[in-house]
């Protein structure tokens, strides 16, 4: 029962954590096109920058060092966005491959300036306690991070369906040529985008920081499990992302403690489903 | 003129809930033409994407000489003997003309899988490459790349390509779009001289040359059939005055 | 005249053993490997218009399973060979299945995702791939007795293998089928009004692409004489595909010239600094933003030849 009950808990935390994670990837692609792989490196980044913001001061705690991590990601994404893929706008490809590129350079920097050996985030006293309902010991953690992920749904849905930056978004989603012609800022809204999607990501590796740890080749780890989150749930939609990453965290989780060696194709299987069934994912309106 | 070559029984598409096309039931007959007219957003290319396999119907049927097809792949389609033009130009612009066609032959040649014997080897298939066109008045320009051609010479290729297939159903998606006068007398009277045996629907908004070109009318509007009948019917018929002219 | 410059680089090729010290005989296998590696993906970048960024999982998959059947099954290198290509040939098959159903952005993510799934699968299928320990132990082949094991010999059976594979990669793309490919890669739509079964014609490239990649991973693992799973990394297939658009997707000589510039860069820059991965993504960037169309039709224009 305690088996169940901790698998159910940690598979719906990393359910969160890949939302934190996918729900940026989802809405770059969706309203810009740009499948971007740097994904992955800016969740990393983000975990190694809470590590040492929390290293540096350790009562920041961790929901500042979250905050500041992911501005600091959110910057560097608006960077990129608006003096390298601008450059490219008319080629989809050599945005992807710059994505890429800059992959490898941000996970480099992180090997060389944090080392080759895992760092991990601390978090604070009450939330690292456990908690005891009904006999059962629940780690709190795990639930503050479903809740965390729940909340920035929420957030981003109320952003999306509420707001009128929201609306532009959702508009640009459609049918962006349109959306440029009735004079919807479409080049702001990209870099806004781009900004939010990536510091949900930083913001989102500080929170994974207390469970995985900041390591190398972290990024390598969670984009392909972004990339089959969206494929899964379907591209530029925030219900696929956010239902994608609850299968996938469920199965992952228990597929590693179940069938270890078998976990990877596991993982695998439901997005085969999808693709054969139905490419544009469960919830996606757009074909990837 | 006996037996249909194309038959679609209560044809409907929805794009979003949005009716596109709406129990649409049109015959022609082996050998007719066909003009398919309408106002804008009629739904005449949503119509031809759906009879080439482009579009999946929503529901009813598309016989293509007594076959169902409404779930076949386009390229099997174009097995069965029918051809296409696209009204947006659709050539393989950095390919030479001689490609363009060679591309259109090899669709039904088993040799098209063939992965070791050049493409341009065979001298059967350029004289056969030279003949068709020739029947567009290209011949001269065999060696140029498609997307080096006038815009008139290009919708010329664009037919040239569906020549190539030896069609028996021939759609033809505005063919004489942005042509000059004088190109358009020159297109229609290509178009005139396809054979006989070949049936072909056209859609087209140029009346003075394609009513010429015409056995009976189907006229569009709103995803549905408004009159269908001969030329002379469809013309006469106050329901054609009616959307053309509003009320 | 055209074959005069191919055949020079060819008699230069040949005669390198007799020339240059081990060093750079190995270097020069290295250097084929990843140009079948870059050819074979070049047949989906540039003809078929998919770029794919997951090319390295089907070296992996070759390599492995001739590791794997040769290690710990004991059968012959020549047995393992053969049962390596048909793992390729079947994963081959799965992937482009799956892949095909998209293309352009869709069909990369899919690739890539898959090919993740394969280097986890080499990670933690620890009882077939060692997990991080890796294979060592994988025996040459010796063909017609000739033994392999000098870095001349084998040099010289990798040239051979290679350029075999280049020259049936040049006869297909002018070949009818190439054509097709590269008419699906320009207008889909069309040539399936034209009757050609535009989903075959890409499956039947990407089962090639991948076959192909499969034999350099063979060429890769009995070089190495051991299969580790970062063989198979995202930085692989990343490498492979900055080969095949620094040295010009599409054409023959792009991917042959991008390989040797990637594998070269590789040696010389792990020879004076760690940062092969930074490195690899500072070249990126200055290709795509400088040198878009690859370095070989930019020399041709540069020398007024080109279109």
């Amino acid at each position: 029962m305690q088996f169940w009950i901790v698998q159910t808990l940690n598979s719906l935390a990393l359910g969160g954590l890949l939302f934190l994670l996918a729900s940026g990837f989802s809405l770059i692609f969706g309203l810009m096109r740009i499948a971007n792989l740097t994904h992955g490196a800016f969740f990393m980044l983000g975990a190694y920058l809470g590590a040492s913001l929390l290293r540096y001061d350790h009562d920041l705690g961790l929901w500042v060092s979250a905050l500041l991590a992911g501005l600091a990601v959110a910057a560097l994404g608006g960077l990129l966005e608006r003096f390298v893929l601008r450059r490219l706008s008319r080629n989809p490809l050599g945005q992807v491959l710059v994505t890429l590129g800059v992959s490898f350079i941000i996970a480099d920097a992180c090997l060389m300036a944090f080392g080759g050996d895992p760092i991990p985030v601390p978090t604070s006293r009450a939330l690292a306690r456990p908690m005891f309902v009904a006999g059962f010991v629940f780690p709190t953690y795990r639930l503050v991070v479903l809740g965390v992920a729940i909340l920035s749904a929420l957030a981003l849905h109320i952003l999306l369906d509420r707001t009128r930056i929201g609306a532009m978004i959702r508009a640009g989603v459609d049918d962006p040529a349109m959306a440029r012609a009735i004079g919807i800022p479409v080049s702001r809204l990209f870099t806004l985008t781009f900004c939010l999607g990536a510091g949900i990501a930083g913001a989102g590796g500080v929170l994974a920081g207390p469970i995985f740890s900041a390591y190398p080749g972290m990024d390598a780890d969670m984009l392909p499990l972004a990339l089959i989150v969206v494929i899964l749930g379907g591209v530029g939609s925030l219900m696929g992302a956010f239902v994608g990453s609850f299968i996938i965290g469920f199965i992952y989780t228990f597929g590693i403690a179940l069938v270890p060696d078998l976990a990877y194709v596991i993982l695998f299987l439901p997005m085969i489903i999808v693709i054969a069934l139905r490419p544009r994912g469960l919830f996606g309106r757009l074909a990837a | 003129m006996t037996g249909a070559a194309l038959e679609i029984v209560g044809l409907r598409k929805n794009f979003g809930g949005v009716p596109a096309t709406q129990n649409v039931n049109i015959h022609v007959a082996h050998g007719e033409r066909r003009l398919l007219i309408g106002p804008n957003g009629a739904g005449k290319t949503t119509l031809f994407n759906q009879i080439a396999g482009d579009i999946r119907p929503s529901a009813g049927s598309i016989r293509l000489f007594g076959r169902e097809v409404s779930t076949m792949p386009p390229h099997r389609r174009a097995h069965l003997g029918l051809a296409r033009t696209y009204q947006i130009i659709t050539l393989f612009a950095g390919d030479t003309l001689e490609r363009n066609v060679a591309l259109a032959l090899l669709g039904l040649m088993r040799s098209r899988w063939n992965m070791f014997r050049p493409i341009d080897a065979g001298a059967a298939m350029r004289a056969e490459i030279l003949r068709i066109l020739d029947l567009v008045g290209l011949a001269g320009q065999a060696g140029q790349r498609a997307g080096t051609l006038a815009y008139g010479e290009q919708r010329r290729l664009e037919i040239a390509l569906a020549l190539a297939q030896k069609p028996k159903l021939l759609l033809l998606d505005e063919p004489l779009a942005g042509l000059s006068a004088e190109e358009r007398v020159s297109v229609g009277a290509l178009i005139g001289a396809i054979p006989r045996e070949v049936t072909v629907v056209m859609i087209e908004h140029d009346m003075d040359t394609a009513l010429e070109l015409a056995d009976s009318i189907t006229l569009l509007h709103h995803g549905q059939v408004i009159v269908d009948g001969t030329r002379e019917e469809v013309l006469a018929d106050p329901r054609t005055r009616e959307v053309y002219l509003g009320h | 005249m055209k074959w005069i410059p191919t055949a020079l680089v060819l008699a230069a090729a040949a005669l390198l053993p007799l020339l240059g010290g081990d060093f750079y005989v190995n270097l020069a296998s290295q250097i084929l490997v990843a140009v079948l590696m870059a050819a074979s993906l070049n047949l989906l970048v540039g003809y078929a218009g998919l770029t794919s960024l997951g090319q390295a999982a089907f070296l992996g998959v070759a390599a492995y399973t001739c590791a794997w059947t040769g290690v710990k099954l004991g059968v012959s290198p020549v047995v393992a060979a053969g049962l390596a290509c048909l793992m390729t040939l079947a994963v081959s098959a799965l992937f482009g299945a799956i892949a095909l159903r998209a293309s352009g952005l869709g069909f990369l993510m899919i690739t890539l995702a898959m090919s993740q799934v394969v280097w986890g699968l080499a990670y933690r299928l620890v009882a077939i791939s060692n997990g991080d320990n890796g294979i060592s132990g994988i025996v040459r082949p010796s063909p017609l007795g000739l033994s392999l094991d000098s870095p001349g010999a084998f040099y010289w059976f990798t040239l051979l293998v290679v350029v075999l594979a280049l020259w049936f990669i040049a006869i297909l793309v002018r070949s009818s089928f190439g054509a097709t490919l590269a008419g699906t890669r320009d207008q889909p739509q069309r040539m399936a009004a034209l009757g050609h079964n535009v989903w075959l014609i890409r499956f039947a490239a990407f089962m090639i692409s991948g076959f192909l990649a499969g034999i350099a991973g063979l060429l890769f693992v009995w070089y190495n004489k051991y299969i580790h799973p970062s063989a198979l990394s995202m930085t692989a297939s990343a490498e492979a595909l900055l080969a095949v658009i620094a040295g010009g997707s599409g054409t023959l000589a792009g991917p042959v010239v991008g390989a040797a510039v990637v594998v070269l860069l590789k040696n010389y820059a792990s020879a004076y600094v760690e940062r092969w991965n930074m490195m690899l993504g500072f070249v990126f960037l200055l290709i795509v933003l400088f040198l878009p169309e690859g370095i070989v039709p930019g020399v041709k224009r540069l020398l007024g030849r080109g279109r």
